[in-house]
C-alpha cells in the first residue's frame, strides 16, 4: 500500500456509503462442510465399524485389492463436492461485494449463544472484505486440496474418515472467520485445533503420530488461553464481545498504548502465536508433518496456521492502539522467520523443510501486521496459501511416487528423505515445474506472487523505522530471512529433482507421475503462484519495470479492497507515530529495493543451485551424521529437547510428587490418622472394661461418690 | 403442551410425585423378580423423567421466583414444615437427576449380577433423597433429605463396590456426615437465632434468611456450613474421599455420584451459604480463600489426575477439577460467574457421567479399569471410540460442547471480580488437555497391541441407547445453552444481587460487626428495593413466602430497551 | 427419730454397697443389692412422715422393680450356674471388649 493510498483512505473514512450488498445464502457457506462432515462422519463409523468387525474375526480388509464398497466412493464425491459448492457460494457473495463500497460489515444472526447478565454472544456471522478473502482462500485452495486429497489417500483404510476430519476442518475454519464476535471466532479457533489433533493424528496406530496430535492440541491450548484471558479483559472494559462495537468503541475507551490495551494485544499475541506456530509455540508445528501430507497444505500451510494473522489483522485497531503490542508482534515474527530459515537449511525430510518454510513465513506475515501493514500481511497470507499449499501437494504427490517405488521392492527407505531421491524430475515432470514455479514464488522473484507480497512486507518494516531503531533491526533480518529462504528452497529443489537419482535401479522403474486429478490442482495452484501477486502491485511501482511499465492491472487492489477495516488503525497510528519513511532505513526507493532483493533472491537460487548440484549427496543410509553447527541446525537447536527438560518433565514431576506425597501421604494421611485416632480413643477407653464385676461395681461407687461430693460442696 | 400441564394441575403434585414415587418404585422393584427387576427400574425411573421434563413448560421464568410451591405443617411445635418449592437453579438439578436416573439404570445392566432387587431399590431410594434435597425449602427437610442420601450410596459402595469398597464407603460415609453433623449445629443456631427477635419458630428458608447476625457468629456458622459442603463438592483439600469412593464404587453408583451427588455441596453454597451469611461471604478473607482453594483445585487435581494409572481414577480427580470451576464462579459473585458455575455443574453432570459408563462399559469387557491394559480400541470399536473422543472434548471444554459455555462463563464472572484468580484458573484449560488426551491416546489410539484387545465387541444397541442422549446433550448445551441459562438466570441474580444489597455499604459491615442491633437495622435502612429484604414479621402469610424474595421486574429483563 | 431412720438406713447401705463391691459370690452380691434397695425405701419411709404420702408410694414402686429384678437377675445366676458349677463372679468376665 502506497502512503499516498493510504492518506487518502484516512481522509475518505466516514463518508463511504454503506449498504448495497446483499449477501446470498451466507449461512449455507458454513453449513455445506458441516453437512459434508456429517455424511462422511456417518461413512466412516460404518466402515470403520466393517473393518473392526474383520478385525475381531481375524482378517484384516485390503481395499487395495477388493472392490471399493460405497463408503470409499460416496466420499470422492461428497467431500470436494460441498467444497465446490461452498466455493461458488463465496465466489458469488465475493462477485457481489465487489462492486459495492461496503463500509460496515453485513451481519447475519441466526440465534442467542450465551446470554447471561450484561454478556450476550449471538451466533452470528459476518460478511465484510477480510473475511470474503480469508473465506476465498479457504474454500479454493480448500477444494483444490479436497481433489487431490481424491488420488492421495485413494487406498487408505480410513478415508471416508479422512473426509469427515476435512470438511469438519473447513467448517471450523469458515466460523474462524466468519464469527462476528470473539467467542464465535474462538469455536473455529479451537475447532480448527480439534480437526489438526484427529488429522495430525489421523494414522494413529503409529505412537509418534498420535503423540504429535496430542504436542500440536497442548501447545494450542497455550496459546487458547492467552485468546481467553485477551477476552475477559476486552468484556471486562467493554462489556460486550463482538467486533463491531468493541473496535468501534476503542478509540476512545481506550488510552493509546496504556496497560489494558497492550494487555490485551499481548495475550492475544500469544494466542496467535499458538495457533500460528511462532516462537516460543512453534515447536507443534513441525511434529504436526506427521499427518497425511494434503492436511499439512491444507491447515498447516493454507488456512489454519494463518489464523493467527487474521486475528491480529481482525483486531488492527487494537494493536494500532498498543504500539508495545505491535512491537512485540512484529519482533516475534522477525525472531520466528529468521530463526526457522536457520533449521530448514539442514533439514532432509522433505515435509520438514516445508514446515520450517512455513513457520518463517508466517513469522513474515507477523512482522507485517506488526508494523501496520494489515493489507500486507494478509496480501502475503493469501500468496503463501497458493505457493505453499502447491508445493505442500507436489512434496505429497513425490511422497507419494517414492512410497509406491519402495513399496514395490519393499525397501525400508524413508520415502520422504530427500537424500534418497534425486533425478525425480525426469520422472515426475509436472509436479518438477510447477514446483519450480512455487520456489520462484517463495524466494521473491520477480514476477512471481511472493515478490510482491514479501518485498511489501519487509518494506514496510524498512520504512517503519523512524519510529524505532528496532525497526531497522527487523528489516536486516527479514533481508536474511528471504535470503536463506531463497537459498534452501533452491536446495530442496535441487536434491528432489535434480541430479543422478539415487533411489536405486529396481526402484527407479516404479517411480511415476502423479495422476491427473492430483496435478490439476497442482497445476492450478502454480497459475495462482504467478498472477496472485498481480492484484495488489504497489502504485509506485506500477509504472516501473517491475509493474510491466503499467501493464500489470489492479494496482493496490488488495490495500483498498481492506480499507474499510485498516483505515481506522492506519490513522491511529499515523496521528501516534508519525507516517512511513518514504525510502528504506539505508536509503533507496520502493523501485531500486525491488531491483535489489529479486536480484539479490535470482542470484542465490543461481548459486544456491549450483553449491547444491556439485555436492556429492548419499542416499540417506550411507550418509554421515551432521557435524558442528550443522548438527545443530539437523537437531532444531534443541528446543525440543530444552522444552521438555525445562516445562514438560518438571510438570510431571511435580504432579507425581503432587500425588504420592501431597495426596496420598499428607492429605489422605491426615484424613487416616484422624480416622485412627477415633480407633485409638475407643481402644484406650475399652481398657477399663475388664469384664470384672467388682471393678465396675467399685468404679459405679467412687463415681456416685465424686458426684455426690461435688454436690454437696 | 401447558394446556395439558395447566388442566392436570401440574405444579401442584408434580415436587411431591418426584419425591415420592420413587419409594413407591421400590415396592414395585422389591415385588419383581431378580431378572426383571432392572426393567421396572429403568421404566419407572424413564417415567419420572417423563414427568418431569414438563417443568421445563411449567416453569415460568418470568414468574415468582419458587414456584410450585407448597406448606404444610409437620411438626407444628418446633415449626417444621413440609414446605417444597423450586427456583430455576433447583429445576435443573432435578431435571438433571431425573436424567440421569435411567441412563445410570440402564448403562448398569449387566453391571449389577447379584442381589439386583437391593440394589435398584437403594437406586430409587437414592432418587428420593436427592430430588428432595432440590425441592425442599424448610431446613429440616433438607437435613433429612441431605443425609437420606449418605445411605443408600454407603451400600452401594459397600456391597456392589470393588476391592476396597468398605474402606471407600466407610470414608465416603464418615467424611460426608462430619460435615453435615457440623452443618446441622448451624442450621439449629440459625434457628434459634431467628426466633429471638421473638418470631414464631419456623425452618423455613424465606423465614430463616436474613436472620440478624454478628460478623463473627456469621464466620463461624459459615465455617459450619461451608465444610459441609466443601466436603460434598468436593473442595481441594477435602477431597480425597472421592477418588476412592469413585474407583471402588459399581458404574451407575459412579455415575450418580459425579453427576448429581457432588452437585448438592455446590447447590448447598449457592441457596444457602451465600443468601445466610452474606457478611461472611463477602468478606475479602473468606472470599480469598475460597477462591484459593478452587483455584488450586483445578490445577492441582489436573496434575494429580494426569499421573494416574487408574482410569476411573483419573476421572475422579478431574471431577475435582471441574467442581473448581464452579466454586470459582460462586465466589466470584458476579452473575456470570454464577450462571456459568451452575452450567459447569449441568455439564460436568453429563459429560463425566459419559465418562464413567464409558469406563464402566469397557470394564465389562475387560475387567480392569488400568489405562495400560488398553490401547488401539478405536479400530475394534469404533463407536465406542467417537463418544469417548466427543465425551473427552466435552470434558475439556472445546466449544461447541457444553463444558466450554460453562468454564467460559464461570471464568469470565470471575476475572471482573479476581483478575489474578481468574487468569491462574484459566491455566486449568491447558492442564485440562495435559490430564485428558494422553488417557484418550494411551485407551483409543496407539497400536493395538493385546491380543485380549482384539476381539473387543463394539457398543451394543442398549448402550448406543444409554450414550446418545448424552453426547446430544453435550452437543445440545453446548451450542444452544439459552433455555437454561434464561431459566437459571432470576435464581442466581436472586442470590447475587441479595448479597450485594445487605454488604453494600462498608460502614453497616463494621457496624454489625460491633452490634448486632445494627444488623437488624439494616433491613429497613438504605433499601431503594425493599422487596429483597426478608423482615422476620409474624404477621406474614405462608403464601407470600414464594413472592418474598423476588425481584423487581425491571431487574429481571435485560437492558435490551 | 428421723434421725435414728436415716442413721440406720445409712448403716445398712453402706453394709449393703460393700458387700456389693468385696464379695465374690453372685448371690451374696445379689442379696447387698437387695439390701441397699430396702435401706433407701426405710429412708423414703421415714421422710414421708413429714414431707407426704408420695415417699410411701415410691417404696411400691422400688419394691416392685426389685421384685422383678429378683426374678430375672436368679434367672441369670442359675443359667449360670448350670454352665459353670460356680457362681463366683472372677470366673465370668467374658463381657468386655
Amino acid at each position: 500500500m502506497s502512503e499516498s493510498t493510504l492518506s487518502a483512505v484516512a481522509a475518505d473514512v466516514g463518508q463511504v456509503a454503506g449498504g448495497g450488498f446483499d449477501p446470498v445464502l451466507p449461512g449455507l457457506i458454513l453449513l455445506l462442510p458441516l453437512l459434508g462432515f456429517a455424511v462422511n462422519g456417518a461413512l466412516a463409523l460404518a466402515s470403520g465399524s466393517r473393518s473392526a468387525t474383520a478385525l475381531r474375526e481375524g482378517r484384516e480388509e485390503d481395499h487395495a485389492s477388493s472392490a471399493r464398497p460405497l463408503t470409499h466412493t460416496l466420499p470422492t464425491w461428497v467431500g470436494p463436492g460441498v467444497m465446490l459448492a461452498a466455493f461458488l457460494l463465496t465466489a458469488v457473495n465475493f462477485v457481489g461485494m465487489l462492486g459495492v463500497e461496503l463500509a460496515e460489515p453485513v451481519i447475519r444472526t441466526y440465534w442467542t449463544w450465551m446470554a447471561t447478565g450484561a454478556l450476550s454472544v449471538e451466533a452470528a456471522i459476518q460478511l465484510d472484505q477480510l473475511s470474503l478473502i480469508m473465506m476465498m482462500v479457504i474454500t479454493g485452495v480448500g477444494f483444490l486440496i479436497h481433489v487431490f486429497s481424491v488420488g492421495y489417500m485413494k487406498e487408505d483404510p480410513g478415508y471416508p474418515r479422512y473426509f469427515a476430519y476435512l470438511n469438519l476442518f473447513v467448517f471450523f475454519m469458515l466460523t474462524l472467520v466468519m464469527g462476528a464476535n470473539f467467542p464465535m471466532m474462538f469455536v473455529g479457533w479451537e475447532g480448527v485445533g480439534l480437526c489438526s489433533y484427529l488429522l495430525i493424528g489421523f494414522w494413529f496406530r503409529d505412537r509418534e503420530k498420535a503423540n504429535a496430535g496430542k504436542k500440536a492440541f497442548i501447545v494450542n491450548r497455550v496459546g487458547d488461553f492467552g485468546l481467553l484471558v485477551a477476552m475477559f479483559i476486552l468484556f471486562a472494559v467493554f462489556g460486550t464481545l463482538d467486533y463491531q462495537a468493541i473496535f468501534g468503541a476503542a478509540p476512545d475507551t481506550l488510552v493509546y498504548g496504556g496497560a489494558t490495551v497492550t494487555a490485551v494485544t499481548l495475550f492475544l499475541l500469544l494466542g496467535a502465536a499458538g495457533k500460528s506456530a511462532q516462537v516460543p509455540l512453534y515447536v507443534w508445528l513441525p511434529d504436526a508433518m506427521a499427518g497425511p501430507t494434503p492436511v499439512s497444505a491444507l491447515i498447516h500451510a493454507a488456512t489454519m496456521v494463518t489464523a493467527g494473522v487474521y486475528l491480529v489483522a481482525r483486531s488492527s485497531v487494537l494493536f494500532a492502539m498498543a504500539p508495545v503490542g505491535a512491537a512485540a508482534v512484529a519482533t516475534v515474527g522477525a525472531i520466528t522467520a529468521l530463526f526457522a530459515a536457520t533449521i530448514a537449511l539442514k533439514q532432509y525430510d522433505i515435509k520438514k523443510v516445508l514446515a520450517y518454510s512455513t513457520v518463517s513465513q508466517l513469522g513474515f506475515m507477523f512482522m507485517g501486521v506488526g508494523v501496520g501493514a494489515y493489507a500486507a500481511g494478509v496480501f502475503h497470507l493469501m500468496t503463501h496459501a497458493f505457493f505453499k499449499a502447491l508445493l505442500f501437494l507436489g512434496a505429497g504427490a513425490v511422497i507419494h511416487s517414492m512410497h509406491h517405488a519402495l513399496h514395490a521392492t519393499h525397501k525400508d527407505w524413508d520415502a520422504q528423505d530427500m537424500r534418497n531421491m534425486g533425478g525425480l524430475r525426469r520422472f515426475m515432470p509436472a509436479t518438477w515445474i510447477t514446483m519450480w514455479v512455487a520456489t520462484l514464488a517463495i524466494a521473491g522473484i520477480w514476477p512471481f506472487a511472493g515478490f510482491f507480497s514479501k518485498d511489501e512486507i519487509i518494506w514496510y518494516v524498512g520504512t517503519s523505522a523512524p519510529a524505532s531503531v528496532l525497526y531497522t533491526v527487523l528489516w536486516g533480518m527479514a533481508i536474511a530471512t528471504a535470503l536463506l529462504t531463497a537459498f534452501y528452497m533452491t536446495r530442496m529443489m535441487v536434491m528432489t529433482f535434480h541430479g543422478p537419482n539415487r533411489t536405486g535401479g529396481a526402484e527407479a522403474k516404479h517411480l511415476h507421475e502423479a495422476p491427473l486429478n492430483m496435478t490439476i490442482p497442482l497445476g492450478i495452484l502454480a497459475v495462482l503462484s504467478v498472477f496472485g501477486g498481480w492484484i495488489n502491485v504497489p502504485g509506485s511501482v506500477r509504472d516501473s519495470f517491475f509493474g510491466g511499465f503499467g501493464l500489470l492491472p489492479m494496482s493496490d487492489w488488495l490495500d483498498r479492497w481492506l480499507e474499510p477495516l485498516t483505515a481506522t488503525a492506519y490513522q491511529i497510528r499515523v496521528d501516534q507515530l508519525g507516517a512511513y519513511a518514504s525510502t528504506s532505513p539505508v536509503g533507496g526507493g520502493h523501485v531500486l529495493w525491488g531491483a535489489i532483493a529479486t536480484g539479490l533472491a535470482l542470484a542465490v537460487v543461481i548459486i544456491g543451485a549450483r553449491v547444491v548440484g556439485s555436492r556429492e549427496i548419499r542416499p540417506a543410509v550411507d550418509s554421515p551424521e551432521p557435524t558442528g553447527f550443522g548438527k545443530i541446525l539437523h537437531d532444531k537447536w534443541y528446543v525440543d529437547e530444552l522444552y521438555d527438560r525445562i516445562l514438560v518433565r518438571p510438570i510431571q514431576s511435580l504432579s507425581r510428587a503432587c500425588w504420592r506425597w501431597i495426596d496420598q501421604v499428607i492429605i489422605d494421611g491426615t484424613v487416616n490418622a484422624v480416622g485412627s485416632m477415633a480407633r485409638g480413643f475407643g481402644w484406650f477407653g475399652s481398657l477399663v472394661q475388664t469384664g470384672q464385676l467388682n471393678t465396675y461395681a467399685f468404679i459405679l461407687t467412687l463415681g456416685a461418690l465424686v458426684v455426690l461430693g461435688v454436690l454437696i460442696l | 403442551m401447558s394446556g395439558l400441564l395447566q388442566a392436570s394441575a401440574y405444579e401442584s403434585w408434580i415436587l411431591h410425585a418426584l419425591i415420592w414415587l420413587p419409594l413407591l418404585g421400590i415396592l414395585g422393584v422389591l415385588a419383581s423378580s431378580e431378572e426383571r427387576a432392572k426393567h421396572f427400574a429403568f421404566a419407572w425411573t424413564s417415567g419420572l423423567f417423563v414427568l418431569s421434563l414438563g417443568l421445563l413448560w411449567a416453569f415460568d421464568p418470568a414468574g415468582p421466583l419458587f414456584q410450585f410451591t407448597s406448606d404444610a405443617p409437620w411438626i407444628e411445635l418446633w415449626g417444621v414444615g413440609y414446605s417444597l418449592g423450586i427456583d430455576g437453579i433447583s429445576l435443573f438439578m432435578i431435571l438433571l437427576t431425573t436424567f440421569i436416573m435411567p441412563v445410570a439404570i440402564l448403562g448398569a445392566y449387566r453391571y449389577i449380577g447379584e442381589k439386583r432387587r437391593a440394589f435398584y431399590a437403594l437406586m430409587l431410594l437414592l432418587q428420593t433423597g436427592i430430588v428432595g434435597v432440590f425441592a425442599s425449602m424448610d431446613l429440616f427437610l433438607f437435613y433429612i433429605f441431605f443425609e437420606l442420601t449418605l445411605v443408600p450410596m454407603y451400600f452401594i459402595v459397600g456391597v456392589w463396590g470393588g476391592e476396597r469398597r468398605v474402606y471407600a464407603a466407610v470414608k465416603f460415609f464418615l467424611y460426608t456426615a462430619l460435615g453435615s453433623l457440623l452443618m446441622l449445629v448451624g442450621i439449629l443456631y440459625l434457628y434459634i437465632q431467628a426466633q429471638a427477635g421473638g418470631a414464631p419458630p419456623s425452618f423455613h428458608y424465606l423465614e430463616l434468611l436474613g436472620t440478624p447476625l454478628t460478623l463473627g457468629e456469621q464466620l463461624w456458622l459459615f465455617a459450619a456450613f461451608a465444610l459441609a459442603f466443601a466436603i460434598k463438592v468436593p473442595l481441594f483439600p477435602f477431597h480425597t474421599w472421592l477418588p476412592d469412593a469413585h474407583v471402588e464404587a459399581p458404574t451407575p453408583g459412579s455415575v450418580v455420584l459425579a453427576a448429581v451427588l457432588l452437585k448438592l455441596g455446590a447447590y448447598g453454597f449457592i441457596r444457602f451459604v451465600l443468601p445466610f451469611f452474606p457478611d461472611a461471604a463477602t468478606h475479602p478473607t473468606v472470599v480469598m480463600v475460597m477462591l484459593v482453594l478452587g483455584v488450586v483445585g483445578i490445577i492441582y487435581a489436573a496434575w494429580v489426575a494426569a499421573v494416574q494409572p487408574d482410569a476411573k481414577k483419573l476421572v475422579a480427580y478431574t471431577s475435582v477439577a471441574h467442581m473448581g470451576f464452579v466454586v470459582l464462579g460462586i465466589f466470584a459473585l458476579t452473575l456470570n460467574g454464577l450462571q456459568g458455575g451452575l452450567l459447569v455443574m449441568i455439564s460436568h453432570g453429563i459429560s463425566t457421567g459419559a465418562l464413567f459408563l464409558l469406563l464402566g462399559m469397557l470394564y465389562e469387557r475387560r475387567h480392569t479399569r488400568l489405562i495400560e491394559d488398553f490401547g488401539g480400541l478405536a479400530r475394534v470399536a469404533p463407536l465406542l471410540a467417537t463418544a469417548f473422543v466427543i465425551t473427552a472434548l466435552a470434558t475439556i471444554g472445546v466449544p461447541g460442547t457444553s463444558g466450554f459455555v460453562g468454564e467460559f462463563l464461570a471464568l469470565l464472572g470471575t476475572w471482573e471480580r479476581h483478575p489474578i484468580i481468574a487468569l491462574v484458573g484459566t491455566t486449568g484449560v491447558i492442564f485440562a488437555a495435559y490430564y485428558m488426551l494422553p488417557m484418550v491416546q494411551k485407551i483409543l489410539f496407539n497400536e493395538l497391541d493385546r491380543e485380549e484387545n482384539r476381539t473387543m465387541p463394539d457398543l451394543s444397541g442398549r448402550e448406543i441407547a444409554v450414550l446418545a442422549p448424552l453426547v446430544a446433550l453435550m452437543v445440545l448445551l453446548g451450542v444452544f445453552p439459552t433455555p437454561v441459562l434464561d431459566r437459571m438466570e432470576p435464581g442466581a441474580r436472586a442470590v447475587v444481587e441479595y448479597v450485594e444489597e445487605t454488604t453494600r455499604d462498608g460502614s453497616l459491615l463494621e457496624a454489625a460487626r460491633l452490634d448486632r442491633v445494627d444488623t437488624q437495622s439494616r433491613f429497613v435502612h438504605d433499601s431503594g428495593r425493599h422487596e429483597l429484604l426478608i423482615s422476620p414479621d409474624p404477621t406474614w402469610s405462608l403464601s407470600d413466602r414464594s413472592g418474598a424474595f423476588r425481584i423487581p421486574d425491571d431487574h429481571i429483563l435485560r437492558d435490551e430497551g | 427419730m428421723l434421725v435414728e431412720a436415716l442413721v440406720l438406713s445409712a448403716i445398712l447401705f453402706v453394709i449393703g454397697t460393700l458387700g456389693v463391691l468385696v464379695r465374690r459370690n453372685a448371690i451374696i452380691m445379689f442379696l447387698c443389692i437387695e439390701l441397699q434397695l430396702n435401706a433407701v425405701n426405710l429412708s423414703f419411709v421415714a421422710f414421708s412422715r413429714y414431707l407426704g404420702i408420695e415417699g410411701q408410694i415410691y417404696v411400691f414402686f422400688v419394691m416392685t422393680v426389685a421384685a422383678a429384678e429378683a426374678a430375672v437377675g436368679l434367672a441369670i445366676i442359675i443359667s449360670i450356674f448350670r454352665h459353670y458349677e460356680s457362681v463366683n463372679v472372677e470366673n465370668f468376665n467374658l463381657l468386655k471388649w
